[in-house]
């Protein structure tokens, strides 16, 4: 089993993240004025993005047509240099692959790099579960462990966490530190969180990272991260994993840098993440150091099915962000209300096929198809129609049922009885207008699914222009 | 799609036009589709209204039920079968027809012809009046301000953001100030802001603030959906910006009372139209 969902009713968690003023003013400020400019400067400075995300696209595409070929030239080169590949058809699977390796060097504490395929498989409860304590490096994740939360984005899973709320998680968790220390610089947090998880690095027995990219033709997995903590967590234990998932593989080095070039300047404006780091294989005769052993472990938990269907597209993703940092609906709900590991447009896509649209039905219609987060993809993922085709899913399962259900059906029947249509729409329209008296609009319509809670509804002007028209009105 | 254009050598003197009213515009502000009409007319077409429209389907394509959207797409397909062109005062609705019909007929080689023939001759109508028609000048007059929301499907599928522009400019008397997000969605999204009141509601009060900020008069769009859900919360705002579908202002009909006003609060009650 997976991580299961949390939040089963996006309309509540919605509705809790929009009565948050403090998290609504974080949200403004850090998607406007932060990833949405940042995003807009780094492509400023790099006029062939457009053919280079054309690239991309080809070869996310390329790959997802010969992925039993370079998964398996990948294993053949981890092999070669010295490194174990674990095959992990779900995220049980790759629980128990974890475990037995961490049992294996009786670990008693892992340090873990971020990772959302961690996330994926609710990694953290099954370790603590037998006895082995995890330690989120990655500042924001370490922030989210400490208080007990999730992620609530991809690349940055703390955004919903303003720096005052940190410095108050400090204090109640450092407690060893003075409690009269000023925290109100973000450099103070990060110097503070440093000076905390340095001897963690240094006494864990395993690392645990993610991969933003595997390499085949050298059996490299890769990651960036702007901390180096990454670095920190694969070279100082004496045993490094990476769990990863199947489609990041690429064929070459040079395939790699196609897709560098792409991600930090999607996801954050960087040109690089600060660090880039391509681990191949365990610590070698004269290396200086590095882990005794290095394992992948190459989750599937389902992958292979949505490669075989209409939602393939979606198996491109390099998880930069841009969609959920553009998307107007995120930008008021937070990552939390989706429910699951992944959150925004990007998160409405793949979040039915691994909980079931019965579950997550509401996600998909969770979108006003604006067309921005397809916009902003660097490997031009057709986010909304992939949506679309989940609404096809949910709208053959019942969803929406009830009067939304009926009104849309009624609406549909009259769409193609055009003189019936006409007919019953002058006395709705009349009727509105009725009620709107010498009003130009209504504050108050019950039966209006809630349009009039947050805004007056515009009356009509009176007669429909096809009445209008047929009398002689010009 | 608006990259090609028919040679004008082979365009019949007069086009013959099909006006795809929409059902907002049918049901809520007539006045948008009789500034369709007198724009179009004056550029030198002529226009008809077929009365056999009613809905470009878009409802049941966005909800996953695309047995309804289908039939309901052949009946917009069947109502314009016989026009040179076919112009809508919608970027919604044009894009549902020239980017989604043929998707709808996948499986159905003759109905996807049709659909692909429709889309092949149908227009957004700042669109069609600029790059088309060569309207060069709209002869309207508006002393004051105007600021601009590009409408997503208009921008994102059809490119819609030069034209309504180009149409303002000749508009004797009027500025236009750019607002801060004119290409961010007002929250809209059709049957998206009956579903998700609340967000949507967010998403516009954004919308609406950005709309204040650019100090004009007026608020314009393409798209009377988006323009219905801005003028509903900035009226709940108390704003006192005042809000037309950009077909209103092209054709000089600034006189009627913008959306969702009285007639008793607007500026021109009293003056003869």
């Amino acid at each position: 089993m997976s991580h299961v969902p949390h939040c089963h009713d996006f309309q509540a968690g919605a509705k809790k993240a929009l009565d948050d003023e403090h998290l609504q003013a974080l949200l403004e400020r850090t998607l406007k004025d932060g990833f949405q400019k940042k995003r807009v400067q780094g492509m400023s400075r790099l006029p062939e993005y457009d053919q280079l995300r054309d690239a991309a696209r080809d070869l996310k595409d390329h790959v997802l047509e010969h992925l039993d070929v370079y998964l398996e030239r990948f294993e053949a080169e981890v092999i070669k240099a010295g490194g174990h590949v674990h095959w992990a058809r779900d995220a049980q699977d790759a629980r128990e692959i974890i475990l037995n390796i961490c049992r294996s060097v009786d670990a008693k504490t892992v340090s873990k790099g971020k990772s959302m395929i961690a996330e994926e498989i609710a990694l953290n409860d099954h370790l603590e579960a037998n006895a082995i304590v995890p330690i989120e490096t990655d500042l924001g994740e370490y922030i989210v462990q400490l208080r007990h939360e999730l992620p609530s984005h991809i690349i940055a899973p703390a955004f919903h966490i303003s720096k005052e709320q940190v410095a108050d998680t400090f204090r109640e968790n450092h407690t060893h530190l003075d409690p009269e220390r000023d925290l109100s610089e973000p450099t103070t947090l990060l110097t503070e969180a440093r000076g905390e998880l340095r001897d963690k690095f240094l006494q864990a027995d395993v690392g645990i990272t993610g991969a933003n990219i595997l390499v085949a033709e050298t059996g490299t997995a890769m990651i960036v991260t702007n901390e180096g903590n990454g670095d920190l967590t694969q070279n100082l234990p004496p045993v490094h994993i990476a769990i990863t998932s199947i489609e990041k593989v690429v064929p070459t080095l040079d395939d790699a840098t196609l897709i560098l070039r792409l991600l930090a300047r999607t996801a954050t404006g960087q040109e690089q993440s600060v660090y880039n780091t391509f681990f191949t294989g365990p610590k070698r005769p004269g290396d200086l150091d590095g882990p005794e052993q290095f394992h992948v472990v190459l989750l599937d938990n389902g992958r292979s099915e949505l490669l075989g269907s209409e939602f393939r597209d979606i198996l491109r993703c390099i998880r930069c962000g841009a969609c959920i940092n553009h998307c107007p609906v995120y930008g008021v709900t937070s990552g939390h209300a989706y429910g699951w590991v992944y959150p925004g447009p990007m998160g409405s896509v793949l979040t039915p096929h691994f909980v079931g649209i019965e579950e997550a039905h509401l996600l998909p219609s969770a979108s006003t198809f604006c067309g921005r987060c397809e916009e902003v993809c660097p490997v031009r993922i057709p986010l909304p129609d992939l949506l679309r085709k989940w609404r096809v899913r949910a709208f053959n399962v019942g969803k929406p049922g009830g009067l939304a259900g009926l009104a849309l059906r009624v609406w549909a029947v009259l769409a193609r009885r055009p003189r019936l249509y006409q007919r019953v729409m002058n006395l709705a329209v009349g009727a509105l207008k009725m009620l709107a008296g010498d009003k130009g609009a209504l504050t108050s319509l019950p039966g209006a699914g809630g349009w009039t809670k947050t805004r007056d509804l515009p009356a009509p002007q009176g007669g429909t222009f096809q009445a209008r028209y047929k009398r002689g009105e010009r | 799609m608006s990259e090609t254009l028919t040679p004008l050598d082979v365009l019949p003197a007069k086009p013959r036009i099909g006006l795809f009213v929409t059902c907002l515009v049918d049901l809520m502000r007539p006045s948008v589709g009789f500034a369709a009409l007198r724009l179009l007319e004056r550029a030198g077409a002529e226009v008809v209204v077929p009365e056999k429209q009613t809905c470009c389907g878009q409802p049941a394509y966005n909800s996953g039920d695309m047995a309804d959207a289908r039939s309901i797409a052949q009946n917009v397909i069947e109502a314009f079968a016989d026009f040179d062109h076919v112009v809508a005062p919608s970027g919604s609705c044009t894009g549902m027809i020239v980017e989604h019909y043929a998707k709808l007929f996948a499986d159905d080689g003759p109905w996807r012809a049709r659909a692909e023939d429709l889309a092949a001759r149908t227009y957004e109508l700042t669109t069609y009046l600029v790059d088309h028609l060569d309207l060069n000048n709209t002869g309207a007059a508006f002393d004051g301000s105007a600021t601009y929301h590009d409408s997503c499907a208009g921008l994102r599928e059809l490119g819609v953001k030069k034209q309504p522009r180009t149409l303002l400019a000749t508009v004797d008397g009027l500025t236009l100030n750019e607002m801060d997000e004119a290409e961010t969605c007002c929250g809209f999204g059709g049957l998206f802001s009956i579903k998700y009141p609340d967000i949507s509601g967010a998403i516009v009060d954004k919308k609406a603030a950005c709309a204040e900020q650019a100090e004009s008069d007026l608020l314009l769009g393409g798209d009377l959906g988006c323009l219905m859900n801005m003028a509903g919360k900035l009226a709940r705002r108390g704003s006192k910006v005042r809000v037309f579908h950009v077909a209103e202002v092209l054709a000089n009909m600034t006189d009627v009372p913008a959306i969702g006003e009285a007639p008793s609060e607007s500026p021109n009650e009293g003056e003869p139209t």
